[in-house]
């Protein structure tokens, strides 16, 4: 493959947000900067059910999915989400997640799977780097 | 990377209608990974049954909105459908916001509907270079109808043309008068124009002056390209479009379809075999001392690129007959 076809492969992601929140500030903010890094960033809005995020990572076949909360729910969603994953073959997806998670959850939420999480005060360089270097190489 | 029996996988998987299988198989032909070629020519036969759907229209006119309402219409109708959502690359970073899905949030989990957004990836006309295979892909998939839809399109994006079989060109009251209809470029496009947001106030300003439009055309087609107002807010109108479509489908199947079918392929084939041409005389041709000669020469102003062109090009010629 020459150089120049090469370059014609993006880092897909799913930004979305699970439950029942009502804004999506954070979320946005996040998904602009990876657009601005380069990244093909797919939105898929407010109150996304597990089922619905996972589809929509397993019909844009997308490397990384990011998930944003604010509602408390996590506990909830995310195993669902994981699980969910799991059984549609998307295990190899880099999940990271962000918004308003207590410290106390997140060893937890490691456990299953979520590779990072990410508190208020993040900047998006630190985000641009960590998708960047976390994405799975499919090459 | 797929090996050949991955890809025999991969198209046997898009043909059960595998929904993984299409996804993969739509990144490899966006990619231009090696194996796209291959996955195309494996796939090529088993397409050409889907009615493929071309939306498009300025940003905001509602065409995703539509495009929720229109496939929920056709699910009740029994209908599977594909849909490739097509929103712009930066043309600085590289990166796209894709955001279509968000009106679309209800069809993501049914199992007779697929959706794929795709940006750009900066190639012009208003979908992506890898679109038209993408819906092949989902024609193979065995999708009944397959919905195509444009990035918020100016007057001069007119390539889905190239793709759709019906192209519904969605507007909204208030963008322009009279003298906006009347342009060259997307206003001549439409095989159905839909006036979105009937809820609001002009609409029927917008019909009447499409309309007018409509009826200046001296040059009498075979199809009369009709004007259906639509409110996707409320679902006013979304089953008389679904019919205008039927029409629009009835009329193509009286001949007009092999037609329109035939001079896509030669355009394509033309396009591809440019594109084919192009490739292996320039690599051909660069690593011929000529080319660093020339080179250097358009640098230090001694000549000028299209002299330097025709140049290579005579010499290219003479190589090539000699054989």
């Amino acid at each position: 493959m020459s150089k120049k076809e090469k370059k014609e492969r993006k880092i897909r992601v799913v930004i979305a947000k699970p439950g029942l929140d009502s804004h999506d500030r954070g979320a946005k903010v996040v998904a602009r900067a990876l657009r601005d890094a380069g990244m093909e960033v797919i939105y898929t809005g407010l109150r996304q059910t597990p089922e619905q995020i996972v589809e929509t990572a397993l019909q844009e076949d997308v490397d990384v999915i990011g998930l944003s909360i604010l509602s408390g729910a996590h506990s909830t969603l995310f195993p669902r989400i994981m699980n969910l994953l799991k059984k549609k073959g998307l295990s190899d997806v880099l999940v990271f997640a962000g918004g308003i998670i207590p410290q106390e959850d997140v060893p937890g939420l490691k456990k299953i799977g979520i590779k990072e999480v990410f508190g208020p005060g993040t900047t998006t360089s630190t985000l641009v780097e960590f998708v960047r270097k976390n994405a799975p190489k499919r090459e | 990377m797929p090996s050949l029996t991955n890809i025999q996988q991969l198209v046997s998987g898009v043909q059960k209608g595998d929904k993984r299988s299409i996804a993969r198989t739509i990144s490899i032909i966006e990619n231009n990974e090696p194996e796209a070629q291959k996955i195309i020519s494996l796939l090529y036969p088993k397409t050409g049954k889907a009615h493929i759907l071309g939306i498009t229209g300025p940003p905001g006119a509602g065409k995703s909105t539509l495009i929720e309402k229109l496939v929920k219409e056709l699910r009740n109708r029994g209908k599977t459908v594909g849909v490739v959502a097509v929103d712009p690359t930066s043309p600085f970073s590289g990166g796209a916001f894709l955001g279509d899905r968000v009106r679309m949030q209800d069809l993501s989990t049914d199992p007779g509907v697929y959706i794929r957004s795709m940006a750009t990836r900066n190639h012009p006309g208003g979908l992506a270079k890898a679109t038209k295979d993408a819906t092949r892909v989902l024609d193979a998939s065995g999708k009944d109808v397959v919905i195509v839809e444009t990035v918020g399109a100016g007057q001069s994006e007119v390539e889905v043309v190239k793709v759709a079989l019906t192209t519904i060109v969605v507007l909204a009251p208030g963008l322009g008068d009279d003298i906006q209809a009347i342009k060259a470029g997307q206003m001549e496009i439409g095989d159905i124009f839909v006036v979105n947001k009937a809820d609001r106030e002009n609409a029927n300003r917008s019909v009447s002056d499409i309309e007018a439009m409509l009826e200046m055309a001296t040059e009498k087609k075979g199809w009369k390209p009709l004007v259906v107002k639509t409110s996707a807010l409320t679902g006013e109108g979304i089953a008389e479009l679904l019919e205008r479509i039927d029409e629009h489908i009835q009329y193509l199947k009286t001949g007009a379809i092999d037609e329109r079918k035939k001079e896509r392929i030669e355009n394509e084939l033309v396009e591809a075999l440019n594109q084919k041409i192009t490739e292996s005389i320039i690599n051909e041709l660069k690593e011929k001392d000529e080319w660093n000669r020339l080179t250097q020469k358009i640098l230090s102003m001694e000549t000028d690129p299209y002299s330097a062109a025709d140049k290579l090009l005579a010499e290219q010629l003479k190589r090539t007959r000699k054989h």
